[in-house]
C-alpha cells in the first residue's frame, strides 16, 4: 500500500526551508523536510559536527520546533513530477515521497567568472572557503586576497582573519554607497535579539585593506595561486601575492526542481535567472511555493522569511499580513543591493583565447569565440550545443552563467533570460546512478 | 531580396539541402525563427543507421545517405566528428535471432553490409553474457549532428548562401498558385523555389501555403552518462526489437534503446518514442525503462551516473516516410522534411537529391515513394 501523500514537502533545509518546515508544522501541517547535507542550516548555518554557527539561538529555536517534522537528511532530491494526488519527490538512496504541496527552498550556489588563472590550485569560490572554515575550521593558505563584488565577501574576509590567515587584501569591484555599515539591511540578523555581526568593524579591527572600485583580472603563478592583479577605476595595477584567492561574484539560484515543475522564470537585477512567485510564495506552477536564494539573491533573513511566508500562505493562514510586509521591504532592500554590485561589464575582455571557461569538459574561451564567429551561434543554448560548455559533470552551475554572458557579448547583446536557461533546467537534478534510474 | 531557393529551417535537413543546392551552383537564402539547429537536430542523437531499417525506400535513402556522408562529405568528416564505428544488434532469445536473421538477409539483398555474429561479445567485451546472436552492420556511422548542421550551413555559406537567423517565415509570396517567395517577419523574399525544411513544424509551413502536409511530432528521450574510459562501448548496440519499434505506428511508449560511446566519453542511450504531442513533462516512466533496457544489456553501466537526459520531438508521418520533392499543389514549393527517427542520417541524400531535382540533373533515387501529396491519394 502506497502512504499517505504528506501535506507538504519542503526541500532545503537552509534559512528558508527551515522556516517553512516550522511554520507549516506549527500551522498542524504535515510536513517531510529533505535536505542534501548531514545537518540542517543550509549555506547560512552550515556547521560542523557539534559545532555553532552565526546566529545560532534562531537557528535553535528553528530546530526545536521541527518536532512533529518527517526529516530526510543527506538526500538529494533528483526528479519531482506531479500526479493526481500532487508531487512525487525522487531521492537518492531512499524511497519516493509524495506529498500534496511543494515548498522549494533550494538556495543557491557561488556564481563564478573564468578570469585568467581562476583555474589555478589555490583560487576558490568564496563560499567554497566559508564552507571550509565552517566545517573543518581551516583555510587552504596563509595569505589570501579576497575579491570580486557584494557584501558577501565581508563575512568571508572576516572569517578568514579569525582562522588566522593573513588577508592582504579584499578588492569590491563596484563604489561602496554606504551599505558597508549594514550590508544585510535590517532584516540581517535572523532574530531581533541578536546584533548583527559588525563586518566593518571586523574589518578595521584586523587592518583588512578594503578596497572599492577595484577589479581582479588575473591570478598568476606557476602551478599554483602566487599572486592577484588588481586594477583600479583611474587605471592604475597593482599586483599583491597571495596563496589563497577568494572570489566572490555573487550566486546563481538553483532552479532545476522548479523548472522541472514547470514554473516561470525571470531576469534579476543581478543578471540571475531567478523563479517568478507573487507577493505570498506562489510560483505561476500550481500548488509549488518558492522561497529563499532561488526567488532572488537576499540574505538569510530575507530568505527565512520567505520560507515562513510560504508555509502560512500554504496554510491558509489568516496572518501573513506583516510577515508580507517584511518580505515586500526585506525584497526592496535586496534589489538595492543587487543593483549597487553588478558584475564589472567588462569582465569578458579580459579572457584569453585559452582562458579555461568550462573546467569540466576543458573548453577554452577560444572554442566559444569560434562556435559563435565562424558557426554562427548568436545565443548560448547554440554555443553549448557547438562547444560543449556546461555539457560536464556540473552541467554548467560552475560555467552557465558566465557562458551565457560571453554568448551575448560574442553577439553584441547582453545575456537574456533565455541565454540563461540553457544552463538551468537540469534533469535529473544531480547525476544518479544508471540503476537508481532503472528501479525509480 | 532574391534568391534561387528560399530554405526554410535551418536544422540538419535545411542545412544539408542548403549545402548541396549552393554546391550545384543555386543561390541559396536560409531562413530560420530560432538559431543554429533550434529544432530536433539539437534534441536527437547522431546515429546514421542502415540496421534498423526494413527493405524499402527508406532503406534505399539510408543506403544513398550513408554513401553522401562517406564520399561527397567525406572530406569534411572530422568537422562533425563522423566516425564509421558501426552497428551490433543483438537478440536475446531464439524468436529474437531468427527475425534478426531473416532481416539480415532481407537487408543483404538491397546492398547492406551485415555479418552474422554467433557470440555478441567478440564484438563488445561488456556486453552482458548469454545473448542468442547477433548482427554487425559495418555501414553504421554517426556525426555530432549540431555540428553537422553548424559546419553545413558555413560551408554553404562560402559557397555564396545567405543565413538568416530570427527570422521567422509567415507566409508565402504568390503569382496565382505559384509560389514565388517568403513573408518574413523582416522583409519578403522573392525566390525561384522554397524549400520547406521546418521539421516537426513542416506541417504548419505547410499550411502557410493552404497545402496539407501531415507532419506530427513522435516524442523521445535521452540519456547520457558520466564520461567512461575508451572502448566502453565500440559499436551502437541495440535489442533487435528496436526495428519493430521504429516501423511501429502505436502512439504508446516504446523503448528499445541504442546504446553507444561518443566521442566525449559520455555514453548516449535512447530513444524512447512516444506520441503524445509536444508535450515536455519529464516521463519517469521512460527514463526507467531506458535505464533498465541499458543496463541489462550493458551490467557495467549499472554503477554509472546519468548526468542528464533530455527529450526532443520527431518529426513523423503516417506511413513513416519522409516527405521530398516539388508539390504539385503549390508550384515552386518543395518539402524536405518528416524524416522522423533517421534525419540525421538521411539528411545527406535527402540534400544531395533535391539538389539534383531542382537541377534538373539525373536523379540518384526516385523520390515518387516521398512526393509531397501522397497522403491525399490515399485519402
Ligand atoms: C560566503 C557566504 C557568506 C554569507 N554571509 C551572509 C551573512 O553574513 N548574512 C546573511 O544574511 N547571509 C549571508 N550569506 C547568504 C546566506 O547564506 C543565504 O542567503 C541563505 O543561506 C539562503 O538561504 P536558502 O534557504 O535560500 O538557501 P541555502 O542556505 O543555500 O539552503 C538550500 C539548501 O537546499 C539544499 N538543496 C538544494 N537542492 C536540493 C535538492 N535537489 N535536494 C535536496 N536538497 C537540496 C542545499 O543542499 C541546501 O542545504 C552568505 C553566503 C555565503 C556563501
Ligand atoms: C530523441 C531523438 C533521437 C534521435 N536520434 C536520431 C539518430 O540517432 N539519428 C538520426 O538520423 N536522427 C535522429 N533523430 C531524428 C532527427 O533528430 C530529426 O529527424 C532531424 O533532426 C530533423 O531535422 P530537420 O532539419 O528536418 O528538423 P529541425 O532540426 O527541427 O529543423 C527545422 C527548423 O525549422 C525551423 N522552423 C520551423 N518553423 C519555421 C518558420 N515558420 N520559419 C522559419 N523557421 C522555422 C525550426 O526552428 C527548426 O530549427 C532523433 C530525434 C529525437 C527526438
Amino acid at each position: 500500500m502506497t502512504p499517505e501523500p504528506h501535506d507538504v514537502a519542503v526541500v532545503g533545509a537552509g534559512p528558508a526551508g527551515l522556516g517553512a518546515a516550522a511554520e507549516a508544522a506549527g500551522a498542524g501541517l504535515d510536513v517531510v523536510l529533505i535536505d542534501a547535507g548531514q545537518r540542517p542550516g543550509g549555506q547560512y548555518w552550515r556547521h560542523a559536527e557539534g559545532g555553532r554557527g552565526q546566529h545560532w539561538k534562531a537557528y535553535e529555536g528553528l530546530s526545536r520546533r521541527l518536532g512533529q517534522v518527517r526529516r530526510i537528511p543527506g538526500t538529494q532530491v533528483w526528479l519531482i513530477t506531479r500526479d493526481q494526488e500532487g508531487f512525487t519527490l525522487r531521492l537518492t538512496g531512499h524511497d519516493p515521497v509524495t506529498a500534496r504541496a511543494v515548498i522549494l527552498c533550494p538556495g543557491g550556489y557561488d556564481r563564478q567568472l573564468p578570469i585568467p588563472g581562476w583555474d589555478l590550485p589555490g583560487v576558490m569560490a568564496a563560499g567554497g572557503v566559508q564552507a571550509l572554515l565552517k566545517e573543518h575550521g581551516t583555510a587552504p593558505g596563509r595569505r589570501a586576497v579576497v575579491a570580486g563584488t557584494g557584501p558577501f565577501l565581508l563575512p568571508v574576509a572576516v572569517a578568514l582573519a579569525r582562522a588566522g590567515v593573513a588577508v592582504a587584501a579584499v578588492a569590491e569591484a563596484n563604489p561602496v554607497t554606504g551599505w558597508l555599515r549594514d550590508p544585510f539591511g535590517a532584516l540581517a540578523a535572523p532574530s531581533k535579539s541578536v546584533e548583527a555581526v559588525r563586518y566593518a568593524a571586523a574589518m578595521t579591527a584586523r587592518r583588512v585593506l578594503y578596497r572599492t572600485r577595484t577589479v581582479i583580472t588575473e591570478i598568476v603563478g606557476d602551478g599554483r595561486a602566487e599572486a592577484v592583479r588588481l586594477r583600479r577605476a583611474d587605471g592604475t595595477q597593482e599586483e599583491i601575492a597571495a596563496d589563497l584567492v577568494a572570489l566572490g561574484w555573487g550566486f546563481t539560484p538553483s532552479l532545476e526542481l522548479p523548472i522541472m515543475l514547470g514554473a516561470e522564470t525571470r531576469l534579476d537585477e543581478d543578471g540571475s535567472l531567478v523563479a517568478v512567485v507573487d507577493g505570498s510564495q506562489r510560483s505561476t506552477a500550481d500548488g509549488v511555493y518558492i522561497a529563499g536564494e532561488a526567488t532572488g539573491v537576499g540574505g538569510a533573513a530575507l530568505a527565512l522569511a520567505e520560507g515562513r511566508l510560504a508555509a502560512l500562505t500554504l496554510a491558509g493562514s489568516g496572518k501573513t499580513a506583516r510577515l508580507r510586509r517584511a518580505v515586500r521591504r526585506g525584497r526592496r532592500f535586496a534589489a538595492a543591493m543587487r543593483r549597487a554590485c553588478p558584475v564589472p561589464a567588462e569582465w569578458t575582455a579580459w579572457l584569453t583565447e585559452s582562458t579555461v571557461v568550462c573546467r569540466c569538459e576543458e573548453v577554452p574561451y577560444g572554442e566559444l569565440r569560434r562556435a559563435c564567429h565562424d558557426l554562427g551561434a548568436d545565443d548560448a543554448r547554440a554555443v553549448k550545443m557547438l562547444a560543449r560548455p556546461g555539457m560536464g559533470w556540473c552541467q554548467g552551475r560552475m560555467c552557465g552563467f558566465a557562458t551565457a554572458a560571453i554568448a551575448a557579448r560574442l553577439n553584441g547583446r547582453v545575456a537574456t533570460a533565455d541565454d540563461l536557461r540553457a544552463f538551468a533546467a537540469r534533469v535529473p537534478a544531480f547525476p544518479v546512478a544508471l540503476e537508481d534510474l532503472a528501479e525509480n | 531580396m532574391s534568391a534561387d531557393l528560399v530554405v526554410v529551417g535551418a536544422g540538419v535537413v535545411g542545412a544539408a539541402c542548403a549545402y548541396f543546392a549552393t554546391s550545384a551552383g543555386l543561390r541559396v537564402t536560409v531562413v530560420e525563427r530560432g538559431g543554429i539547429a533550434a529544432g530536433t537536430s539539437s534534441a536527437g542523437e547522431g546515429n546514421l543507421l542502415v540496421s534498423d531499417k526494413e527493405p524499402g525506400p527508406e532503406l534505399d535513402l539510408a543506403l544513398l545517405s550513408l554513401r553522401a556522408w562517406r564520399e561527397d562529405l567525406g572530406d569534411h568528416g572530422g568537422l562533425w566528428e563522423y566516425e564509421q564505428k558501426g552497428g551490433l544488434v543483438v537478440a536475446s532469445s531464439p524468436e529474437g535471432a531468427a527475425a534478426l536473421r531473416s532481416l539480415a538477409a532481407a537487408q543483404r539483398a538491397c546492398g547492406v553490409e551485415v555479418a552474422e555474429v554467433a557470440d555478441p561479445v567478440d564484438y563488445e567485451p561488456n556486453l552482458a553474457p548469454g545473448l542468442a546472436a547477433g548482427a554487425h552492420y559495418p555501414q553504421d556511422a554517426q556525426v555530432q549532428p549540431m555540428l553537422a548542421a553548424a559546419h553545413l550551413l558555413r560551408l554553404a555559406r562560402e559557397r555564396g548562401a545567405e543565413i538568416r537567423l530570427r527570422t521567422e517565415v509567415t507566409g508565402f509570396l504568390r503569382d496565382g498558385d505559384q509560389v514565388t517567395g517568403v513573408r518574413t517577419a523582416h522583409a519578403d523574399i522573392s525566390a525561384g523555389a522554397v524549400l520547406n525544411a521546418a521539421g516537426t513544424w513542416a506541417g504548419e509551413v505547410a499550411a502557410l501555403a493552404e497545402v496539407t502536409v501531415p507532419v506530427l511530432p513522435r516524442r523521445g528521450f535521452v540519456l547520457v552518462t558520466q564520461p567512461m574510459p575508451v572502448g566502453t562501448i565500440r559499436h551502437k548496440v541495440y535489442a533487435a526489437e528496436y526495428v519493430g519499434n521504429v516501423a511501429s505506428g502505436d502512439a504508446e511508449l516504446q523503448t528499445s534503446p541504442v546504446v553507444e560511446g561518443t566521442r566525449s566519453g559520455t555514453i548516449l542511450i535512447g530513444a524512447t518514442r512516444e506520441r503524445v504531442g509536444f508535450d515536455r513533462t519529464v516521463s519517469p516512466e521512460a527514463l526507467r525503462r531506458l535505464a533498465g533496457q541499458a543496463a541489462a544489456l550493458f551490467p557495467v553501466l549499472r554503477s554509472v551516473r546519468v548526468m542528464r537526459s533530455y527529450l526532443g520531438f520527431r518529426p513523423y508521418c503516417p506511413d513513416h516516410l519522409p516527405v521530398i520533392g516539388p508539390d504539385p499543389r503549390a508550384p515552386g514549393l518543395w518539402h524536405a522534411c518528416g524524416h522522423e527517427g533517421a534525419g540525421v542520417g538521411l539528411s545527406a541524400g535527402t540534400g544531395l537529391l533535391l539538389a539534383q531535382a531542382l537541377t534538373g540533373a539525373p536523379a540518384a533515387l526516385d523520390l515518387a515513394p516521398f512526393a509531397p501529396a501522397r497522403f491525399e491519394a490515399a485519402a
